[in-house]
């Protein structure tokens, strides 16, 4: 029996109201299955609607058609808060901008989404974080707050807590946007190296073509539509 | 419980530092204004209550007055008059005695007085005073007005042919302890009597006309022999003499009115204190609340991109509203301790400088730990009031739009 999909989308439909009257349809019936290892860029030109297929994904926004089922579950009848507790528990974030709370430190920042269930994080949670920290290179650094860090390290501080939850997937819009090539690379190859060691689903917005030739399977979004999804 | 939202909360009150100085600040001067305002108009309504009653009692029952009772028209006839008000002479409280013992029978009643009063002239060699005599059972009446507590002369010594009388008396008079002087109440009767004390109420009228003597020559000076013209309650809780006043009015079918009845314009004056002050107090509440509102919506769109992390790891719109609700308790709490200090540190400079002990005028500020604790609460539920609209504000960001806003 072959494993369920970690992300399903059925005729995925997105519009957007532009001024009176009229919408604007930004995504026209997506259909795409992400497998439990897979590691997947998602690339295609500016306006192309992959920020907003990301943010469908990431249960931040709502579909207008279609069905997203996130482990098998429909999400789309979902209220906010039980799309809010299934988005903390299964997905994990990594913006082009790392995104970190400036009053937290390192440490904390990754602890973030284990805080934000409302407990104080266990000695567990506490020393997993300190550890995958050490494994990329930052143990020394986790009581540092995010400015007293440099851009790679901010963005490093950012996948350490994109995946602090063991999340089923993880979404990055644009990880290396913001570096260069040699901090690209470095972030890259983390990614690559923790989804092998963990284990979960990664769909990867890029522009930079060098970097989606990386991923294991490249699906190319061309208005609205999916025009190519092919695998290496 | 809360731990994560007051984590928050904390964290970006800190991180805000000059944001969150600006609205404790605020708070605090609010708080100072307030503490200080109240405890000084407490204070001086204390003295204006205290001073009202210590010199009278808080209900008096008196004989009811007369009144005209013209004849009544037949049937068919037609009666022309003018009905003349009657002169109210002094009368006698009919059976005081077994009223006394009833009256003391009410639980709200404390103390219960006799009272022979009624007018004279004071004579000394040539000099004559128009006063009031005020014939009493001294045990019982101190309780009700603590005459011995005034005295600035002699003793408290009322009995057979020993009085007391006012400071401005004795002065107009010419007279001091051990003098004595003639007291004559028009009715044909008049007695020598012996100054034993000198009182000062406070209060020039009184202190000018009260003649304290023993009940019995006071009867016997008025011409009430074994009666009293009034009688003289003190009660538990004088706020509300003018309740018990009417309990005992309609189960004794007596005329009893109270303080508030008597010095109904001290009352109205007072209750338009309280009204200003509390009008302040909701100003300078409202002036507070409208500052924190302010700053905390200014903090919402400033921490946008925070909201939308926050949002993004799984923090609920619940746990984002009670982060913002927190900010506005936190602030509101710490405002009020350091207003509270500031407010103390105004009121003992105000007492250390002795401006509520100036003059005649003086007067204990009301400083109490329920003063302290209110204007905590007050700051508090104003400050977390105010934070509702940012709060809500907060929790309702699109965390897309949050994110995208770089």
């Amino acid at each position: 029996m072959s494993e369920p999909p970690v992300l399903e989308l059925r005729g995925l439909r997105k519009r957007y109201a532009v001024g009176t009257p009229g919408e604007v349809e930004v995504l026209h019936g997506i259909d795409l299955r992400l497998g439990r290892h897979e590691f997947a860029a998602l690339i295609g030109p500016s306006g192309s609607g992959k920020s907003t297929l990301l943010n469908l994904i990431g249960l931040l926004d709502t579909p207008c058609a279609g069905e997203l089922c996130l482990l098998g579950e429909p999400t789309r009848a979902l209220d906010d808060g039980r799309r809010t507790s299934l988005r903390g528990r299964s997905i994990g974030f990594v913006f082009q901008f790392h995104h970190l709370l400036p009053a937290f430190t390192a440490l904390e920042n990754v602890l973030l989404p284990a805080m934000a269930r409302g407990r104080r994080p266990t000695m567990v949670q506490r020393q997993e974080a300190l550890a995958l920290l050490e494994a990329v290179g930052l143990g020394p650094l986790a009581d540092r707050k995010p400015y007293e860090l440099s851009g790679g390290q901010q963005q490093r501080v950012a996948i350490v807590r994109a995946l602090a939850g063991r999340p089923d997937l993880v979404l990055a819009d644009e990880p290396t946007g913001n570096l260069d090539t040699q901090a690209a690379d470095a972030v890259f190859a983390l990614l690559r190296r923790l989804h092998q060691e963990r284990g979960f689903a990664l769909l990867v917005v890029t522009h930079d073509p060098r970097l989606a030739g990386r991923c294991d399977r490249i699906v190319e979004l061309v208005d609205g539509r999916i025009r190519s999804d092919a695998s290496r | 419980m809360l731990w994560f939202e007051w984590t928050l909360a904390t964290r970006l009150l800190r991180e805000g530092r000059a944001q969150s100085l600006l609205i404790v600040t605020g708070i605090a001067v609010g708080v100072a204004v307030i503490v200080f305002l109240t405890a000084l108009i407490g204070g001086l309504q204390a003295q204006i209550i205290e001073r009202t009653l210590g010199t009278q009692s808080h209900i008096r029952i008196r004989a009811p007055d007369e009144v005209a009772r013209p004849l009544r028209a037949g049937t068919g006839q037609h009666l022309l008059s003018r009905v003349d008000q009657r002169a109210q002479r002094l009368r006698s409280v009919d059976q005081w005695q077994s009223l006394v013992a009833a009256l003391a029978g009410f639980a709200e009643v404390t103390a219960v007085s006799p009272l022979a009063s009624g007018p004279a002239l004071a004579r000394r060699g040539s000099a004559s005073r128009s006063v009031a005599l005020m014939g009493i059972e001294p045990a019982q009446y101190t309780r009700i007005v603590p005459v011995p507590r005034h005295l600035v002369a002699g003793r408290w010594q009322v009995a057979g042919n020993d009085i007391a009388i006012g400071a401005q008396l004795a002065a107009e008079l010419g007279a001091v302890v051990g003098d004595r002087i003639r007291l004559d109440a028009g009715t044909g009767r008049a007695d020598v009597f012996t100054i034993t004390g000198i009182f000062e109420l406070g209060t020039r009228e009184l202190d000018a006309r009260f003649v304290y003597l023993a009940l019995r020559p006071a009867q016997a000076l008025l011409d009430l022999p074994g009666g009293v013209s009034s009688i003289d309650l003190r009660v538990r809780d004088y706020l509300q003499a003018e309740a018990v006043a009417r309990r005992i009015a309609a189960r004794l079918g007596v005329t009893a009115e109270s303080w508030m009845t008597i010095n109904r314009n001290i009352l109205d004056a007072l209750a338009a204190q309280t009204l200003s002050s509390n009008l302040i107090r909701v100003f300078v509440a409202l002036a507070a609340a409208f500052g924190i509102a302010s700053v905390l919506a200014v903090s919402v769109v400033q921490r946008g991109r925070e909201i939308g992390i926050l949002r993004a790891v799984g923090t609920q719109r619940a746990q984002v509203l009670r982060i913002f609700l927190l900010q506005g308790a936190i602030v509101g709490l710490i405002g009020a301790a350091l207003g509270s200090l500031i407010g103390g540190a105004l009121l003992l400079g105000w007492d250390a400088l002795g401006l509520a002990r100036s003059g005649r005028g003086a007067f204990e500020l009301q400083v109490t730990p329920a003063l302290f604790l209110a204007a905590a609460a007050l700051a508090t539920v104003v400050g977390m009031l105010a934070a509702v609209v940012p709060a809500r504000r907060a929790a309702r960001l699109d965390p897309v739009e949050a994110l995208r806003n770089v």
